[in-house]
């Protein structure tokens, strides 16, 4: 398990480093600076402010003196806002991260029991209607359902349509906390709701195909009462699959969180590179793809050490 | 399955390419004085017809429906204008818009598919073919492709270039753009079924006969692909068509007087807009009724989406 998981770190390390490099040598490829398109009009200002960020030097030179900087986090300062890029990638990356947490959670909620539901209760009108919700709803993108919800929230005025937090900040720590909260429903439900339906399906196959195996029939001919079976035997088997895409699911809600943080307002990561990109902020770029990285890479890990604390198989296939 | 995605695949194209010709007016044509004019909704009242609308409040930009009157649908040529779904900011019909914008959207996502298609069976088998470490280096990059979130590579490859783009550029670019991040769906399958299929008794049947690496690619190892093919292709489809909506959408695709769907979300505004004036959000629902009648001909087989090929050839 130690290896297992070291093996991973590696790996995320290497993916975090990649997307990094990678964003940071695009970016300067592309044609202009952040100092072009900035607020310096004065020739010689501009050469100085592009001295002072080291954009005149040579590509590979630019590139390992970014290297060591970012191996200790610092990752340059940002030309747009003049300001140190750790510090506001930090800021930005827990805001996508609470989005993400919560979208997550809520499709679990949502998705998992309902999958038990319908994978147990073959025919009736219950499973019918959550089955054709589901496909319904596996069919609304977030930046589909994004609009309307924002539409809906504009119209009904049940709950803010856009931001993370209301004008004029908050006091206490319990106050900010149920503003986040209040700001949630429109973002987190249009990214989970296609989620949910995901696993809702997934869950739902999963648990037909376990009821089937013969040591459910075995417990079953023990006498071990149906609802024992379910939650003892049965679900557990079924959980492998469901699981396994959790990992690959965490993919998926970093793209669709960037048009939710974007239609929604929230102040994310994605908005921040967006913004970034257009700027030409080499750096800002630089430093949101290597949080976004993190982030990606620990939510799969995380998915990966839980599958494989559950499912031995899966810890003996990545043994070298 | 195979079918049904074949199916869907060209109802689609045929949409695209006839959307335009059955718009009722020109996708670019600004009525004056009916910025913002509701939908009208067709009637039976001496056959199938609307009433027409009369501007009340300048300020509001309110319309009021004249009941004295009635208009046959847009296709009639009637002396006012008809819309069917509402008129968006500039006064141009959102359903004519909508239908031009088919061929632009559908198109862009038609051919992107037909690219990632191409390179990525081409990409697939031959590496599966070759071995070696050629086949390592693609699949490994394959792999690293398809774990990073699709649509923050997009952004950044098209960031790199100028943003602002002639409309034909936009279009070319972008597909080059889908292509180069969708080949890796595609290929990581035809490589499972090719890895599979060459040590089958068919295929070393053929090599014995004295067919060639390329005759035996084409016309026994390829074929045998075409199942997961056809549905990787049109789940790419939507994929693509959301990627075109949210580049678009965020300024980074498809100038404005061209009627692509994400252009128009994009002119549908702001959160006031949006609530004023929701019929601007029409194109939203074309973006869901493809999305749901590729799940529906698939059978929202969502393992299909997310489970890797691998274990989907063995279980098929």
């Amino acid at each position: 398990m130690l290896t297992f998981c070291l093996r991973r770190i590696l790996m995320a390390a290497l993916l975090v480093l990649a997307v990094a490099s990678g964003a940071l040598v695009l970016t300067r490829l592309a044609p202009g600076d952040g100092i072009e398109e900035g607020h310096l009009l004065d020739p010689v200002a501009r050469a100085a402010e592009r001295a002072r960020l080291g954009l005149d030097r040579p590509l590979a030179e630019q590139y390992v003196a970014w290297l060591a900087g970012a191996v200790r986090l610092d990752f340059g300062e940002s030309v747009l806002y003049s300001r140190p890029v750790t510090h506001m990638v930090g800021e930005r990356a827990v805001n996508t991260a609470i989005l993400a947490v919560a979208a997550l959670a809520l499709a679990t909620l949502l998705g998992i029991p309902l999958g038990v539901y319908t994978g147990t209760h073959a025919s009736g009108i219950g499973a019918a209607l959550a089955r054709g919700a589901s496909t319904l709803l596996l069919s609304i993108p977030p930046l589909v359902g994004a609009l309307v919800l924002v539409l809906v929230a504009a119209r009904t005025g049940w709950f803010p349509a856009g931001g993370m937090t209301s004008v004029g900040g908050s006091a206490t720590w319990a106050a900010w906390v149920a503003d986040v909260l209040s700001h949630l429903p429109v973002p987190a439900l249009s990214l989970s709701l296609p989620l949910a339906a995901t696993l809702e399906r997934l869950q739902s196959q999963a648990l037909a195909e376990a009821a089937r195996e013969p040591f459910v029939d075995a417990s079953r001919a023990r006498g071990v009462p149906p609802r024992q079976v379910l939650a003892r035997h049965a679900w557990p088997a079924s959980l492998g699959p469901v699981l396994a895409v959790y990992g690959l699911m965490i993919g998926s809600l970093f793209s669709g969180s960037f048009v939710v943080e974007v239609i929604t307002a929230w102040p994310g990561l994605g908005r921040l590179m967006f913004d970034a990109l257009r700027a030409r902020d080499l750096y800002l770029v630089a430093g949101t793809a290597a949080a976004g990285a993190a982030c990606l890479a620990a939510g799969t890990l995380a998915a990966d050490v839980v599958h494989a604390r559950l499912d031995p198989r899966v810890r003996e296939r990545h043994r070298p | 399955m195979t079918r049904r995605a074949a199916v869907l695949l060209v109802v689609l194209a045929a949409l695209a390419l006839a959307g335009p010709w059955v718009a009722p007016y020109d996708a670019g044509r600004a009525f004056r004085g009916f910025v913002h004019a509701p939908p009208m909704f067709p009637r039976l009242s001496e056959g199938l017809g609307v009433y027409p609308l009369v501007l009340v409040d300048r300020v509001e930009q309110r319309f009021v429906e004249d009941r004295t009157r009635t208009l046959g649908l847009p296709w009639r040529g009637e002396s006012e204008p008809v819309f069917l779904l509402g008129a968006d900011r500039d006064g141009r019909d959102v359903f004519s818009r909508m239908l031009s914008g088919a061929r632009l959207s559908i198109g862009l996502g038609l051919v992107s598919v037909l690219g990632a298609t191409l390179l990525g069976s081409l990409l697939g088998a031959w590496a599966a073919s070759r071995g070696g470490w050629m086949d390592e280096a693609v699949m490994r990059s394959a792999d690293f492709l398809l774990l990073l979130p699709i649509i923050y590579v997009v952004l950044v490859l098209r960031a790199m270039l100028p943003l602002v783009l002639a409309p034909s550029t936009v279009f070319a670019l972008m597909a080059v753009i889908f292509t180069a991040v969708g080949w890796p769906f595609v290929a990581r399958g035809v490589h499972a079924v090719v890895a599979r299929e060459r040590e089958q008794e068919y295929v070393l049947a053929a090599r014995s006969l004295g067919a060639g690496p390329g005759r035996i690619l084409w016309r026994h190892l390829l074929p045998a692909c075409a199942g997961h093919v056809a549905v990787q292709a049109s789940l790419l489809l939507p994929a693509f068509i959301l990627a075109e909506a949210t580049l678009s959408y965020v300024g980074l695709g498809f100038p404005d007087p061209l009627p692509s769907w994400g252009r128009m979300l994009a002119d549908a505004g702001n959160v006031n807009n949006l609530a004023r004036f929701p019929w601007t959000l029409a194109p939203a629902g074309a973006i869901f009724a493809v999305t749901f009648a590729t799940n529906a001909a698939l059978q929202a087989r969502v393992d299909h989406r997310i489970r890797c090929p691998e274990q989907e050839v063995t279980t098929s």
